[in-house]
């Protein structure tokens, strides 16, 4: 297993992700003789777990049945300890095409936070490409580089316990792509420029209020930067579910007299149905309305 | 990787050393940029392109780094902007307060279209004649600053002839296709395509199925993300895939060979076991395919048909001309059969990391046909441009089990104007952007042991588990 290759077989010192039903997962680390209690009972690792096809159904110990599934970036995201807000799989995917990262990109990121985006983007740069991370808590730090180690992407990464708006990102010329989600980018813009590749590259600035938003505009022009672009980006879920909508009684037909006036909605000779049953996707009472402001833009020599 | 120099622009005066992917060559595919348009061509000296209503060489942007700017000088070349023009003296000398008084009759510029004709054959640059405009506009002065700068862009975007030679990517190919022929990637917004990606875990070394009617632009985005490492099999209905929007990412050649593709019409054999050597190779290529011809194999026929004409120009007897064609045709077959087997080799084995699909084809059978390729506890994830189908999907598959964790969604996009005391969504928004069905495969087969009692409502969020060694 590893959070950037696909294996087949669940493996002692994985990182497993354990479902349970809907909206219901956490992780595991898979170590022989150990057992993971869960609500349906107990999962014994070395005989339920090892050597076993990710994707199979274990039953527990009370009789009930969970999955498990091969770590992704995505699953990590909605089941990672967080230590700070994180970043969701709908601004990670934008942020990662818009910054145009692929296999053998340089990224820098600050801050680390959860490592929550951390993930997604060494997923998308291995097997040759590098990632600096800044973090200037140091607990969060230290937390980062152990998560990084136990799944098997600390070959791809380099935390920096330092501020970035004063040190930087420790390297100078090297990055295709940098990311902030910090509460002062304005003041990291122009580390971010050093660090960036001396021909171009692209930038990210994530921030919650458009007071942020607007400084951080103001200092990436002053800097040369060109094509920014501020957006936001929401996602709407729908829940498919099959509706009943009873039809409504008019009274008995007429059968002297063939009267057009009032609408049947079976027809004239369908027996009378009380209910009509529709296949439909329903919008959830409330949506995320607003996560953060997504900055993008190119520096370019020319 | 090999490095070349390039000067650096005015007013550097040192040299540069840069990995030659950053250097335009003849033969690149690259992406021309006005403001907001966008157009993909293929660098080829002497040869004329149009974009944007000029006619011009790119032989003059061959050794220049991507992102490099050029203006069109008369007779269709195009000049390097070596160094960055002032802008327009920001002080302002003259403004209003408001507009209460500025009555628009259409005879404030008193420049005509034939004036500016002649301003542009005199050979003046788009900002000079801005600034002429700016001089005889007799409303100008009576204007807010605000509405100076919004006039003055206006007129920049109209005259300045601005060229940008982008090196072609994901967002810069979905943007392009988005804003210029949404028709053919069936208005699938970038940001909807950029959910697919992240969603399907498309990542270097893995083995991925696409199933796509987007010109190849999706295909070609799964193909970026996975930098040449693993293998796409692309499946593709009628006669042979497209992938014209593929060709214009402009993918080294070593990319190819991780890209493999299989016919629909096939499938059902493969599944059953029953798909035979004999009937690989007679797949029709050559026949009429409507707008699924495949470009690749129409440029292999087209340069076979060259290499036959010679070689039977060449060939004086009847019986050598026969037999000469007649062999081209065979290894031709014989490679197209071992392509095929390639490509079912790697179905066979149904454990493919991740499917795709993007097309104007009823997703349900689609879907539930392909998914039997894909391995256990893998994502998958269908475009549709309209909902309906997608609910009929999520119904099957509920039905049929086999995946979890089942999501239809859509996501919505705004863009910003961002200026001081002038911040706000711009005015004009996307109306949709199509809609995903995502999931993940499970290995259903395992023995049940009775109903599960999953129907109470999951905690809000579970918290790692102990583990008790």
């Amino acid at each position: 297993m590893s959070f950037v290759e696909y294996s087949e077989l669940i493996q002692e010192g994985d990182v497993a992700i354990i479902f349970l039903g809907h909206d219901s997962m956490f992780p595991l680390m898979v170590q022989s003789g150990a057992q993971t209690q869960t609500r349906y009972g107990v999962i014994r690792h070395s005989t339920d777990l090892i050597g076993r096809r990710y994707g199979s159904k274990v039953t527990c110990s009370k009789g009930g049945w969970v999955y498990v599934l091969h770590p992704t970036p995505e699953l990590w995201t909605l089941n990672l300890p967080h230590r700070t807000q994180i970043l969701y799989a709908t601004d990670i995917a934008n942020i990662t095409m818009m910054l145009e990262l692929k296999p053998g990109s340089v990224v820098c990121e600050s801050g680390t936070g959860s490592g929550s985006l951390s993930h997604a983007m060494l997923r998308t740069i291995a097997p040759t490409g590098h990632l600096y991370t800044v973090e200037f808590h140091q607990q969060r730090a230290e937390k980062a580089t152990e998560e990084f180690r136990e799944h098997k992407v600390d070959h791809l990464v380099t935390v920096l316990n330092q501020d970035v708006c004063k040190d930087g990102f420790g390297v100078t010329g090297v990055a295709d792509a940098v990311f902030l989600d910090i509460p002062s980018p304005w003041e990291a813009v122009g580390h971010a420029k050093s660090a960036m590749k001396r021909q171009g590259g692209r930038l990210c600035s994530f921030s919650p209020c458009i007071e942020q938003v607007q400084r951080t505009c103001a200092a990436l022009a002053e800097h040369g930067f060109g094509e920014i672009c501020t957006l936001e980006v929401l996602l709407r879920l729908y829940d498919v579910r099959a509706v009943s909508l009873p039809l409504p009684d008019f009274g008995p037909d007429d059968p002297s007299r063939t009267d057009p006036g009032v609408p049947d909605r079976a027809g004239p000779s369908v027996p009378t149905n009380t209910a009509v049953t529709c296949r439909t996707a329903i919008a959830p009472r409330e949506m995320a309305g607003h996560t953060g402001y997504l900055t993008f833009a190119s520096k370019s020599l020319v | 990787t090999a490095l070349s120099s390039i000067h650096l622009p005015f007013p550097n005066t040192s040299t540069l050393l840069v990995d030659e992917r950053f250097i335009i060559k003849d033969g690149d595919f690259v992406v021309l940029q006005r403001g907001d348009v966008y157009k993909a061509v293929q660098i080829q000296k002497k040869r004329k392109v149009i974009f944007e209503k000029q006619w011009f060489f790119l032989d003059n942007a061959v050794g220049e780094l991507y992102g490099s700017t050029f203006e069109v000088a008369s007779g269709g070349s195009l000049q390097p902007r070596k160094s960055k023009h002032p802008e327009i003296p920001a002080e302002v000398k003259e403004s209003g307060m408001d507009n209460r008084n500025i009555v628009d009759d259409g005879r404030s510029q008193k420049l005509t279209r034939d004036d500016i004709e002649t301003l542009k054959e005199q050979g003046l640059k788009g900002q000079e004649i801005v600034q002429q405009l700016v001089e005889n506009s007799t409303t100008f002065r009576d204007k807010t600053e605000f509405a100076q700068e919004k006039y003055i862009k206006k007129k920049k975007k109209k005259y300045e002839n601005i060229i940008t030679i982008l090196k072609p990517s994901t967002r810069i190919l979905a943007l392009m296709y988005h804003g210029r022929e949404p028709g053919k990637i069936c208005h699938l917004r970038y940001d909807t395509l950029a959910q697919m990606l992240t969603l399907g875990n498309i990542h270097a070394g893995s083995k991925v199925i696409v199933f796509e009617t987007c010109a190849g632009l999706v295909l070609g985005a799964v193909m970026e993300r996975m930098g040449g490492y693993g293998s796409v099999i692309q499946m593709y209905p009628g006669g042979g895939p497209t992938r014209a929007a593929t060709d214009s990412f402009g993918f080294p050649e070593h990319f190819h060979r991780t890209l493999h593709e299989f016919p629909l019409c096939k499938v059902k054999a493969l599944l059953a076991g029953t798909l035979s050597p004999d009937e690989e190779g007679k797949d029709s290529v050559d026949g009429p395919a409507a707008e699924h011809l495949d470009t690749t194999a129409g440029q292999l026929a087209s340069s076979a048909n060259e290499q036959r004409k010679e070689r039977d120009a060449e060939d004086s007897s009847p019986e050598g001309m026969e037999s000469s064609s007649a062999q081209e045709k065979k290894v031709k077959m014989e490679e197209k059969r071992k392509k095929l087997s390639a490509a079912a080799a790697l179905l066979q084995g149904r454990n493919a990391d991740g499917l795709v699909v993007a097309s104007r084809f009823h997703p349900c059978p689609v879907l539930l046909t392909l998914l039997r390729f894909v391995a256990p506890s893998r994502p998958f994830v269908v475009y549709c441009q309209y909902r309906e189908p997608l609910i009929e999907c999520y119904s099957k598959l509920r039905e049929q089990g086999g995946v979890i964790n089942l999501r239809l969604s859509e996501t919505w996009l705004r863009h910003y104007q961002v200026l001081p005391n002038r911040t706000h969504p711009v005015l004009l928004m996307s109306g949709g952007g199509g809609y995903i069905l995502s999931g993940t495969t499970i290995d259903d087969s395992a023995s049940a042991s009775g109903p599960q009692k999953a129907e109470e409502p999951a905690p809000k969020r579970i918290k790692l588990q102990e583990t008790v060694a």
